[in-house]
């Protein structure tokens, strides 16, 4: 129980960290969740137990050990944290850089998108136009031919 | 059959190669693979005709059930005939057409001659796909052409969008109908067809693909706006070929479907109205070639019309059509271009009198729009007679209705075949006078040989008989009550014949009367216009294309991550809702020792996300992390500990370098409160359905569930960690991965930090001056403590740390090292080991600075961490060489002088690759720390704008 209730914490507090403007924070938040993932993994599975060092000559059987494949997982999990951490680390040093701050703005571009059809700058090819088809003639168009009436 | 199929595509691809000065040849080049075909399918006719089936497959995947078989058998060989001979005749009559691009043009068309010859002989339902499709895509690139104006670029778009769409409910129909029937086979699969269930719906789809395909309403209107593509296209594409391949797979099908509910009503009505309503809209055309194409849309109505018909007499006088049609309809279109080309229009309200001057060229189109009308003896009028007694005799389910709108439709066609030759060819009062022209006898020949074979054909109605009938006696003869109809040109007076001069006095009296036709057209509702819906819907389809972006794409990453999120947590809420079993009473703890570590983590975080201070924030994160370590040491995991405690050092040291050029607190918040409690509110549903998720997760683990037995086997690998065995030895290909990942991160983080100024961002490492001066007092230092701590300013020195790194920094890569060479029998191994050296390393830099890094380690790091990757690539491969699989490991038991016995197994060397790799992204990442600190201050606002 107390085990569960760290992990959802920790889950808790990143998910809030990430879903916050600063670059920073959304960093903080997935440095936990990270952590939450690890003790997650941990804790399903199985019970605690020695830790799974066998000696040579000991059977490795039964239950006395920890399972170490959540361990193996989480640790790989851990190193990977790590980089992608430096990753984002860096991400925020770029955006202080360029912008002065490490928010992550709004898209803008999505936002024209979706007013392409107010702009004029649309191109104007890439829609078929709207007027009758050529191959109807016009109504008022003089007799096709010369034939009888 | 895949060999020439090959060898089109082949030629296809190499044509455009050639200099354009090659000219004419490459239409020449271009014929040979048709002419090939034509001739093998000539040298292989007598056999598949007297009943032999010739079966060609190559096994692609056959695990997967893939194969390309191909087969010839009656109708297959019908339509090679069709296809490749036409299109040796129009490859000819586009030497002397020309054009731009003509090796483009030559390449195109030859490949899709391979493309439908491949369609016409593929038995199965993919590769017939497959090369449906293909044929689509060439006549996209044929219409548009290599700098499309904008009309061609529409018209190809149409051809493309209408004909793919069609081509996706094909898709859809033929895997429902496959997965029916449990064969993709076509011969099969007509053999033996499937019935009921989801097959009238599959028959449905694939009709529409064929609908598509051969423009038959209300999906034709992409025909008439393909004619801006050159003359041979159309020729070729848009009469003989591609729209074919509709009417083909209606043919194939037939056998086998012709009597499931939906498919007559749909194949009678869809064809018998498109023959119509075409032929009808084709007598208000003005330009010769849209009138040949609406003649088009109303013959393939007509031969879908009688091939779907699936009985005898009718399929008889479809196959007969089918033939008549590639040959007149080639031909008048061939006659069209010739026309285009000397008088330089197309359009019948200019031109006079071209009878003539060019007597031959009107003789030939003569010949064949007589076919077209089905005026006797010409192959159309033979193919049109069968098609007669079919809806007469062969008692056909609404065969009286089905005959009544036949012969109207042939009449409006008699009609229309004379508008065109009256228009290209009769005086028109008003109208000048065509000028002498020569006649282009290049562009003639091609045009004459169809025009010709339509007359030998129907003049020799046992010939005809002999290349069709063997298809038609596949079908159920139902003529009850006489014998099986023959071809022929005399069948005595009859009804059939009655009906035929029906035709003929209606479509002379339609011509006669052309001008009232036209205004009664004009006065008449319109049908709806294909052009227009086709439009619209394009149109349609963009407007809610740019609804869905503005409703979806809001450009906010929070918003984003929140819905990414809600939705994570109400998907597994929703699964442990409906599927968790009961957990049942849970202990409060597992070991009291739990508790103190736990609350710790739980403070810290909490208050990671309320503090304002941006290095509070990462000191607290580092306390959670530390927390969390002691966390596994209870739960007995060691070697996570050990990780957790090293990884957690290390990234609180890269924070914290990274920080010291970040604002310390925060940017404050300007996000309205309902967002924050959004924000709360799906934070706290996620901490709470991870929670239950822990505590279900950790119930339903009994200790009895089946689980790898890796800590039973463990001595299999000559190590006794359980965990490093499966790390180097178990999963090691996981490992790979991770540490290229790693790698990967490192060098995009190292080329974010160095964007401004390359490599020269980081400082070079520079050999300090030595102390020269021989004046120096007595008690003056000699030697430094470390030697790279010269280059930093003095204030920021500190002896003592100097003393003691100097002095630590041999013992903490020794005890790297045991680490590393533990890991087997202990906690440790290359991750731990690694991180403590790198810890080493980081102690060198933040006391002794760059410099001191430089000295501590005088390598390139870049040596190291791709060294690292390159071990435990090699180490994984070099098995492979002996025999074994990848990434096995050999153990050896070796008994030295001094140590006794020794186990050593080559996972070591793995280990040893991962080290350096940690190493390496360690020694990266100080690099990249010090281009932050050596860069400036915040450059101004101005100039730090710009990327």
């Amino acid at each position: 129980m107390t085990m569960a209730l760290v992990v959802g914490g920790l889950f808790a507090t990143g998910v809030y960290l990430m879903l916050q403007r600063s670059l920073m924070r959304t960093l903080l938040g997935l440095i936990l969740l990270g952590h939450g993932t690890n003790l997650l993994l941990l804790v399903s599975g199985g019970a605690p137990g020695d830790p799974p060092v066998v000696p040579e000559g000991a059977s490795g059987d039964g239950d006395r050990f920890a399972d170490p494949l959540p361990q193996a997982m989480a640790l790989t999990a851990i190193v990977i944290t790590f980089g992608i951490t430096t990753f984002l680390l860096a991400l925020a040093y770029r955006s202080w850089r360029l912008a002065g701050h490490d928010e992550v703005r709004d898209d803008i571009e999505d936002r024209r998108i979706g007013t392409v059809g107010e702009r004029a700058d649309a191109e104007p090819a890439a829609l078929p136009p709207d007027d009758p088809a050529p191959d109807v003639p016009a109504p008022e168009d003089p007799a096709p031919d010369g034939g009888p009436r | 059959m895949l060999v020439l199929v090959v060898a089109h595509l082949v030629c296809a691809a190499v044509l455009p190669l050639l200099p354009s000065r090659t000219g004419q040849a490459v239409w020449l080049i271009a014929a040979v693979p048709p002419l090939a075909t034509f001739l093998w399918a000539v040298v292989w006719a007598r056999r598949v005709l007297d009943g032999e089936v010739l079966h060609e497959g190559v096994a692609w995947a056959s695990t997967l059930g893939l194969r390309l078989d191909f087969r010839l058998d009656p109708l297959a060989l019908l339509l090679t005939l069709v296809v490749s001979g036409i299109g040796v005749l129009v490859l000819a009559y586009g030497a002397a057409y020309g054009g731009e691009d003509q090796g483009r043009q030559a390449g195109l068309l030859t490949g899709f001659a391979g493309l439908m010859f491949g369609l016409v002989t593929a038995d199965n339902l993919f590769v017939l796909y497959v090369f449906w499709e293909l044929t689509t895509v060439a006549s996209f690139l044929l219409i548009a052409g290599r700098r499309p104006s904008t009309e061609r670029r529409r018209a190809a778009e149409q051809s493309l969008l209408t004909t793919v769409a069609g081509g996706l409910a094909m898709l859809l129909g033929l895997v429902m109908l496959g997965q029916a029937a449990g064969t993709y086979r076509i011969s099969a699969l007509v053999a033996d067809p499937p019935g009921g269930g989801v097959v009238p719906a599959a028959l449905v789809l694939i009709l529409i693909g064929a609908f598509t395909k051969s423009a038959q309403y209300p999906f034709h209107s992409w025909l008439p706006a393909a004619m801006v593509a050159p003359t041979p296209v159309s020729a070729y594409l848009h009469a003989a070929a591609m729209v074919k391949a509709g009417v083909y797979l209606v043919a194939r099908l037939a056998p086998g479907f012709a009597d499931a509910p939906v498919w007559r009503p749909l194949v009678l009505g869809v064809g018998l109205a498109s023959m119509t309503i075409g032929a009808w809209h084709a007598l208000r055309e003005n330009d010769l070639k849209r009138i040949l194409a609406f003649a088009t849309v109303s013959e393939l109505g007509m031969l879908i019309a009688l091939f779907g018909a699936g009985t005898r007499t009718a399929v008889l006088g479809g196959a007969v059509m089918l033939l008549a049609h590639a040959l007149f309809k080639s031909c008048l279109f061939m006659v069209t271009g010739l026309i285009d080309r000397t008088t330089g229009t197309r359009d019948l309200r200019r031109l006079s009198g071209l009878g003539r001057r060019m007597p031959v060229v009107c003789g030939v189109a003569v010949l064949a729009a007589a076919s077209m009308a089905g005026l006797p003896p010409f192959i159309g009028y033979v193919g049109e007679d069968a098609a007669f007694d079919g809806y007469l005799n062969d008692h056909l389910p609404g065969g009286a209705w089905a005959l009544l709108w036949f012969t109207v439709a042939s009449g409006l066609t008699v009609a229309l075949a004379a508008r065109f030759v009256w228009g290209a060819f009769a005086r028109k009062p008003g109208v000048p006078d065509a000028g002498p022209t020569p006649t282009p006898y290049g562009m003639l020949w091609p045009a004459a040989v169809p025009a010709a074979l339509g007359v030998l054909l129907g003049v020799w109605p046992s010939l005809t008989g002999r290349l069709t009938e063997p298809w038609a006696d596949m079908f159920h003869d139902t003529a009850a009550g006489h014998a099986s109809y023959h071809l022929g040109i005399w069948h005595g007076i009859g009804f059939t014949l009655l009906l035929a001069l029906l035709t003929f006095a209606m479509g002379a009296v339609l011509h006669a009367w052309r001008a009232q036709v036209i205004a009664t057209q004009r006065r008449l509702p319109r049908p709806p216009d294909g052009q227009l819906v086709y439009r619209r819907t394009v149109r349609g389809t963009v407007a809610l294309a740019v609804r869905v972006t503005r409703v979806t794409q809001v450009g906010s990453l929070p918003a984003y991550l929140a819905v990414v999120m809600a939705t994570v947590v109400l998907l597994s809420a929703g699964a442990l809702l409906v599927g968790a079993s009961p957990v049942g009473s849970v202990p409060l703890w597992q070991s009291i020792a739990e508790v103190p570590p736990a609350l710790v983590v739980l403070a810290c975080a909490l208050a990671v996300a309320l503090t304002r201070q941006r290095l509070a924030a990462v000191l607290l994160t580092g306390a959670v992390g530390y927390g969390v370590a002691v966390l596994f040491v209870v739960r007995g995991a060691p070697d996570l500990a050990l990780t957790q405690f090293l990884v957690e050092t290390l990234t609180l040291v890269v924070t914290a370098l990274m920080l010291r050029r970040l604002p310390a607190r925060f940017t404050p918040e300007r996000q309205p409160l309902g967002a924050r409690w959004t924000r709360g509110v799906i934070a706290v549903a996620a901490g709470a359905v991870v929670t239950a998720l822990a505590l279900v997760a950790t119930h339903a683990r009994a200790p009895s569930s089946r689980r790898p037995d890796y800590t039973g086997r463990v001595h299999e690998t000559g190590a006794e960690n359980a965990v490093n065995a499966i790390i180097v030895d178990f999963r090691a290909l996981d490992t790979i991965g991770e540490i290229s990942v790693l790698m990967i991160t490192t060098v995009g983080v190292l080329s974010l930090v160095r964007v401004w100024g390359g490599a020269a961002a980081v400082p070079a490492v520079r050999e300090p001056a030595a102390v020269t001066s021989p004046a120096a007092r007595w008690d003056a230092p000699r030697e430094r403590w470390l030697p790279g701590a010269g280059e930093l300013p003095g204030t920021e020195r500190s002896v003592l740390l100097e003393v003691v790194t100097r002095a630590l920094f041999s013992s903490i890569v020794v005890l790297s090292l045991f680490l590393l060479f533990s890991g087997h029998y202990g906690p440790g191994g290359g991750f731990a080991g690694g991180l403590v050296a790198g810890q080493a390393f980081v102690l060198r830099y933040l006391v002794g600075g760059h410099a001191d890094l430089g000295l501590a380690a005088p390598t390139n790091p870049n040596r190291v961490l791709g060294g690292g990757l390159v071990i435990a690539a090699v180490v994984a491969l070099v098995p492979v060489a002996f025999g074994h699989a990848p990434l096995s490991a050999a153990v050896w038991h070796l008994t030295l002088p001094v140590l006794g016995e020794v186990h050593a197994s080559t996972s070591v060397f793995f280990d040893i690759g991962v080290y350096l790799l940690v190493v390496g992204v360690i020694l990266k990442l100080l690099g990249a720390a010090s281009a932050v600190a050596s860069t400036p201050e915040r450059a101004p606002a101005g100039e730090g704008a710009t990327p």
